[in-house]
């Protein structure tokens, strides 16, 4: 194994893009290396036995996997510098085999790290204000943001502020750090949902009202899994400065009296369907009343602090659209395609928002080379002000791009896999990594994504049906999402055999449903012949500007149904 | 105890790299075609005995028996894809696992 | 059984009374929950008088007998059963002065998270304290030299260290 030098230059004039580690940040991450260094000798020694260890290397995002241990490092709110991600790929390179999965939480995971260099790589994290803090284990988890914060045009107010406040108000809580079960935050301050709050335990929803005051939206009892919930409203407009006593409230509720007996019934949506959202609210509420508001209430100036370290690049002033980008787009068709399904409206002229495609035909959703990594760190240092996102649907964005930079930046990602222009169609697929890697899998879900990514892989179908999400999940805990997919795919083992249940009519954002079972499973072959059914089906009866998902609204989940039985009359082959 | 029907072998993670392993005549092997093979309840016992206390020694983790059979060339081969998969390593990386010999750790 | 105390393994002055057996009329001794408002009645101020609670209780049912408390221990029925963090906090926002207890089979791991709750002692079972000696108790609770919250109790607020620093 060739190795790496670890020393990471800090580019002099890169602007702060993103939250900076003070004194005390800095210490804190050190002390939890030092904590976790020493963990695992005491494991290896014997005086933590596996099961008192568990804990504690998932709360240092640790797992134990079919093949290795995996690591999952946190990508808070999803924002990284150049200079970080250059430092994950070196961490694969170095202590795993060359590449890193980005997964539906803003997170990135290794795949085969040796317990014993586990303290090692997150000392490297370390040194890029980085860590694993959370991102398992039954405690708050990695709080999760809209990717385009900062940058849409649609926004109230940038969640990452919040966020990161909450970052630091979760790591190594006292009291909220041996909960039933995991907990998952997230927070979008736009008006269109890109965060999917109303399926985690807790959405936030930045909101201003009619005095121009900022507050939250507080959604409680979202949540996938085996039994899938949407949101619902504790809190209509829970001012900023009642934030953290309001969270505090509820994960107080949440840990004495959510259930321990059974692990499938022990997460908050299960707390809150059984008792009622109104019973919730108001021992949420009485619990609030009786704190000490003091001693959680708002400090303007600490939010301040890190608000400041989100301020915007010193952008240049512009022409809105950009007559290069034009003359670009029809000279290169292909390059064209791109810039129309790959780029979005950003909030300053002459700027855009890039979605880079972790999803080339026939790959494996979410995972990037090291060699992708460093060209995706230049990339965004020569067009981006050096910083990255990754979105929870598994790709990296360039947030901040001029138009007339397009061009080159396209020319950049495109030899090395990185300019599918396929984001948002159906061959963009979220999957979980499934049975290949993880051992909680009851089938494989890779190989299916990337049989449905080829058989869609002409590029101008694609484009032709338009917006649709396919999520596919490998086992119930429905870490693919496949419930809010428009199609999900969920993997189960059934007589000793891999087979796939489909649902139609998931959808994540703010107008959040659960979709429907389509009918018995199918087998793996099967699959992509179903969804090529479904599609060209959606095709026919769709109306003008109608995307899969509207469609099925309207003409009804039974119509999709009948397609099937009668093409499986038809003698088809499914 | 589940009743015996298939000969079976030990499965278990190495504590220190998280590394697949499977009892061997001679302790743990990385290798599955190396693993003992029980052919009745009493032997399979006899395995889950040794891989308790090798947890209880701190050397592996999640030890269980999987069933098999035995192939051509004599090696055990899991009965469940799961196992499979762990025995060979992920199906859409055929260069990474124990399927691919250069990639050993 | 071992208590810690402040980093230490200590001698237990506090006697677990069995059910069974006759309430003393002097000396440091934990009843049972159910035992509790009898023993409230029959001991007087000589005797010095600690309970033993579940993890699901309600502190409001023990608000009355706060002030004649010197000790609550809590059970933890399992180290990652985290109610026992919750109640203690309550008890202590309840103005609960004596000593407060873990009871259970806690790790070191875990001392900070007592501490920043209210606790005080860790009373453990003798085959985790054989295997966690008092070394690791020690160095667990020197392991952060701050925290990120407020309102809880141990180590230094990081955000009251900013506070104090924007100030200066």
């Amino acid at each position: 194994m060739t190795a790496v030098d670890l020393r990471v230059a800090q580019r002099p004039n890169a602007p702060v893009t993103t939250y900076r580690y003070d004194e005390y940040d800095a210490a804190f991450v050190r002390e939890r290396v030092a904590e976790f260094r020493e963990q695992v000798r005491r494991r290896l020694s014997g005086a933590l036995t596996e099961e008192e260890f568990r804990p504690f290397r998932l709360m240092n995002g640790l797992y134990l996997q079919l093949h290795a241990y995996m690591l999952r490092v946190a990508i808070p709110y999803g924002t990284l510098t150049a200079r970080q991600m250059r430092r994950l790929a070196d961490i694969a390179d170095r202590w795993d085999k060359g590449y890193g999965h980005f997964t539906t939480r803003q997170n990135l995971q290794y795949n085969w790290p040796k317990l014993v260099d586990t303290p090692d790589i997150l000392e490297a994290l370390a040194d890029v204000e980085m860590h694993a803090i959370q991102t398992s284990g039954n405690c708050i988890r990695n709080v999760t943001a809209d990717h385009f914060a900062g940058v849409a045009p649609d926004e109230i107010e940038d969640p990452r502020p919040t966020a990161e406040f909450l970052r630091q108000w979760s790591s190594l809580h006292p009291e909220f750090s041996f909960l039933p079960r995991k907990f998952k935050i997230a927070v979008t301050g736009a008006e269109h949902d890109r965060a999917a709050i109303m399926v985690h335990d807790v959405g936030l929803r930045i909101l201003r009202n009619e005095r121009g005051e900022i507050g939250y939206q507080v959604v409680v009892g979202g949540g996938l899994g085996r039994s899938p919930f949407v949101g619902k409203i504790v809190g209509d407009f829970v001012p900023r400065e009642d934030l953290l006593a309001f969270l505090e409230a509820i994960m107080r509720v949440y840990n004495r009296f959510g259930r321990r007996d059974n692990k499938y019934k022990a997460r908050i949506k299960i707390l809150v369907h059984e008792k009622g959202i109104d019973e919730i609210r108001a021992a949420v509420e009485a619990e609030f009343a009786a704190m000490d508001c003091s001693v959680f209430s708002h400090d303007p100036a600490e939010f301040e602090r890190i608000a400041s370290f989100f301020a915007p690049p010193p952008y240049e002033t512009l022409p809105a659209a950009s007559s290069a980008l034009r003359t670009a787009k029809l000279e290169t068709p292909a390059f064209a395609n791109f810039v129309d399904v790959n780029v979005s409206a950003h909030k300053i002229p002459g700027y855009a928002i890039v979605t880079v495609s972790l999803k080339p035909i026939g790959g494996i959703p979410g995972d990037a080379t090291s060699e992708q990594m460093r060209v995706l760190a230049d990339a965004s240092e020569r067009f981006g002000f050096g910083e990255l996102r990754v979105s929870h649907e598994q790709n990296i964005i360039l947030p901040h791009v001029k138009q007339d930079d397009l061009l080159a930046l396209w020319r950049m990602l495109e030899p090395v896999g990185l300019a599918t222009a396929n984001a948002g169609l159906v061959s963009d697929i979220i999957s979980c990594p499934g049975l290949d890697y993880c051992s909680l899998a009851t089938a494989r879900s890779i190989p299916i994504a990337q049989a449905i990514s080829k058989r869609f892989s002409d590029m101008s179908r694609q484009r032709r049906i338009g917006k649709l999400g396919i999520k596919i999940s490998g086992c119930i805990n429905a870490c693919g999402h496949h419930h809010v997919g428009a199609i999900g795919v969920l993997g189960l083992e059934k007589k000793g055999q891999e087979s796939y249940q489909i649902t139609l009519g998931g959808d994540p954002t703010f107008s959040a449903s659960i979709g429907e079972i389509l009918g018995p499973g199918v087998t793996a072959d099967q699959v992509p012949d179903v969804i090529e059914h479904l599609v060209d089906f959606y095709l026919a009866e769709r109306a003008e500007g109608e995307a899969f998902i509207d469609t099925w609204r309207r003409i009804g989940h039974v119509r999709f149904k009948d397609v099937l039985r009668r093409e499986g009359e038809d003698g088809a082959d499914i | 105890m589940a009743a015996f029907k298939h000969p079976q072998i030990l499965i278990a993670s190495n504590l220190a790299d998280g590394e697949v392993v499977f009892l061997g005549p001679s302790g743990w092997e990385r290798d599955h075609r190396r693993a003992c093979v029980a052919q009745n309840a009493d032997e399979a016992a006899a395995f889950e005995a040794a891989g308790k206390r090798d947890v209880s020694a701190n050397r592996v983790v999640d030890v269980y028996l999987a069933d098999v059979e035995i192939g051509g060339d004599g090696a055990p081969t899991p009965l469940h894809y799961r196992e499979r998969m762990r025995v060979k390593g992920p199906s859409v990386r055929l260069d990474l696992g124990k399927q691919f010999p250069g990639s050993a750790a | 059984m071992a208590l810690i105390s402040e980093g230490r393994f200590v001698e237990d002055s506090w006697r677990r009374l069995a059910d069974e057996e006759a309430l003393p009329k002097t000396g440091e001794v934990i009843v049972s929950l159910p035992r509790l408002e009898h023993a409230l009645e029959v001991l007087g101020t000589e005797s010095s008088l600690g309970v033993i609670v579940p993890n699901t209780t309600e502190p409001s049912s023990l608000i009355q007998a706060l002030p004649r408390l010197q000790l609550i221990s809590i059970s933890f029925p399992a180290f990652s059963d985290g109610r026992g963090f919750s109640l203690a906090a309550l008890l202590r926002r309840a103005g609960f002065k004596g000593e407060l207890r873990a009871s259970g089979r806690l790790v070191a791991d875990q001392y900070a998270h007592a501490i920043g709750c209210g606790f005080d002692t860790i009373e453990i079972p003798d085959d985790l304290a054989d295997r966690q000696d008092e070394e690791q108790w020690r160095v667990a609770l020197n392991t952060y030299s701050m925290s990120y919250q407020r309102g809880y109790a141990g180590r230094g607020s990081i955000l009251e260290a900013r506070r104090r620093a924007a100030r200066s």
